[in-house]
């Protein structure tokens, strides 16, 4: 082996380390993270959010195997673009808030995509009912935080999330993209 | 000068006056009506329309630039005549002055126009409570001038048909048959 290879080899095997490094992330910075959605209504994409959740997170991204997540919503915080909306998706017909609180996300696996993309698989709970979702992801690290972002699309109708006149999907459309962004930390 | 308008002129005339009334008609019913998927649709519609007329009108203003109008009757006093000549320009400047401000209102408050549910036209301005709220005043109260102006126009038009009866108002409306015969 040429001396350029050898040391191309023993930098390559260096960056792997490096790259491999153990970080655990165990902490999420609430204050720097976001909860947030885009539904569309009369095919306008309009933004809403969550001000208030916790989530609870153990991601190594050297074993994903390993990794759990806990997201819990507080729904009344909702913020639905309007102040009108805000009040229709608490009532009954929605999110029926006084009955159902809170939504939940349990992670049930995480699998790596190459180099900072990953998916996560889990179970998410609204209004009663379960159902699966997954979620691609990345994970950009500066240091001892990272930053966890990624997208999915979720049909309302399967959590019963707007009953009545408001299944109506040509109004509402069924799929909401939901986003979220956590800032985590070792 | 020409004697009458033209047929585009009069088409754009009429068209626009009954897609405004309809518009703030379905403005003020919609926004009295508690969040429902029909207020949703109507909303919309509302939009549609009002940016239907907004292109309607530059139509207009291009014809009108291009297709002088019937001077009006020598029987009229200077002061009448510019009188009518400014509430013509206020209606011209209101036919975009109205869907302009219901534009950014819909931008300010965060709900993007998407035109026909096909086109999405640019926020012209970025989410921000208060200016929304300020907007909706002013495309109310744009909407209210508009009713005072159309109200002189039309009183004007009715005056010119049954006082005076001159041609100005079968200018407008040629099968009233008193259009090129005085
Ligand atoms: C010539 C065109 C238009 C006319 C004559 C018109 C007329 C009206 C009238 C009379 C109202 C009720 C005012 C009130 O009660 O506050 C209204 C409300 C409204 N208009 Fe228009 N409008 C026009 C174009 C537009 C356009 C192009 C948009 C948006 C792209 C728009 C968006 C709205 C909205 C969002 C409201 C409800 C305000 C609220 O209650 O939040 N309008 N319009």
């Amino acid at each position: 082996m040429k001396i350029w290879q050898q040391s191309l080899l023993a930098c390559s095997l260096i960056g792997v380390s490096l790259s491999t490094q153990a970080v655990t992330f165990n902490k999420v910075l609430l204050e720097q993270s976001q909860l947030s959605f885009v539904s569309k209504q009369m095919n306008v994409p309009v933004e809403g959010k969550f001000k208030e959740f916790s989530a609870k997170l153990n991601f190594d991204p050297a074993k994903v195997e390993a990794a759990s997540a806990e997201l819990n919503i507080v729904l009344s915080s909702i913020d639905a673009g309007s102040n009108e909306a805000n009040d229709e998706v608490k009532s009954k017909g929605w999110f029926n808030v006084q009955a159902f609180p809170t939504a939940k996300f349990v992670a049930k696996s995480v699998k790596s995509l190459g180099s900072d993309r990953f998916e996560v698989a889990g179970e998410m709970s609204i209004k009663g009912k379960t159902n699966p979702v997954t979620a691609p992801f990345t994970l950009k690290i500066t240091g001892k935080t990272g930053v966890l972002e990624g997208s999915f699309p979720l049909k309302r109708l399967q959590f019963n999330i707007g009953e009545g006149a408001w299944s109506d999907t040509d109004t509402v459309a069924d799929e909401v993209q939901i986003r979220f962004k956590l800032v985590v930390s070792e | 000068m020409s004697q009458s308008y033209t047929r585009t002129a009069i088409a754009l005339h009429w068209v626009i006056a009954l897609g405004m009334l309809i518009a703030i008609a379905l403005g003020f019913y919609m926004t009295n009506l508690s969040l429902s998927p029909f207020k949703l649709k109507l909303f919309s519609w509302h939009k549609w329309l009002g940016v239907t007329i907004f292109l309607l009108a530059s139509l207009r203003l291009v014809w009108r630039l291009t297709h002088p109008a019937p001077a009006l009757p020598d029987t009229m006093d200077n002061w009448e005549k510019q009188i009518a000549h400014a509430v013509h320009v206020a209606l011209y400047v209101l036919m975009f002055s109205i869907p302009l401000s219901g534009w950014l209102m819909s931008s300010a408050a965060g709900f993007p126009v998407v035109f026909l549910g096909l086109i999405p036209l640019p926020d012209l301005l970025a989410k921000n409570k208060e200016l929304a709220a300020m907007l909706k005043q002013v495309h109310f109260l744009l909407n209210m001038s508009l009713l005072a102006l159309v109200g002189l126009h039309v009183g004007a038009a009715l005056k010119h048909h049954f006082v005076l009866k001159d041609n100005v108002m079968a200018q407008m409306l040629p099968w009233l048959g008193r259009g090129k015969s005085k």
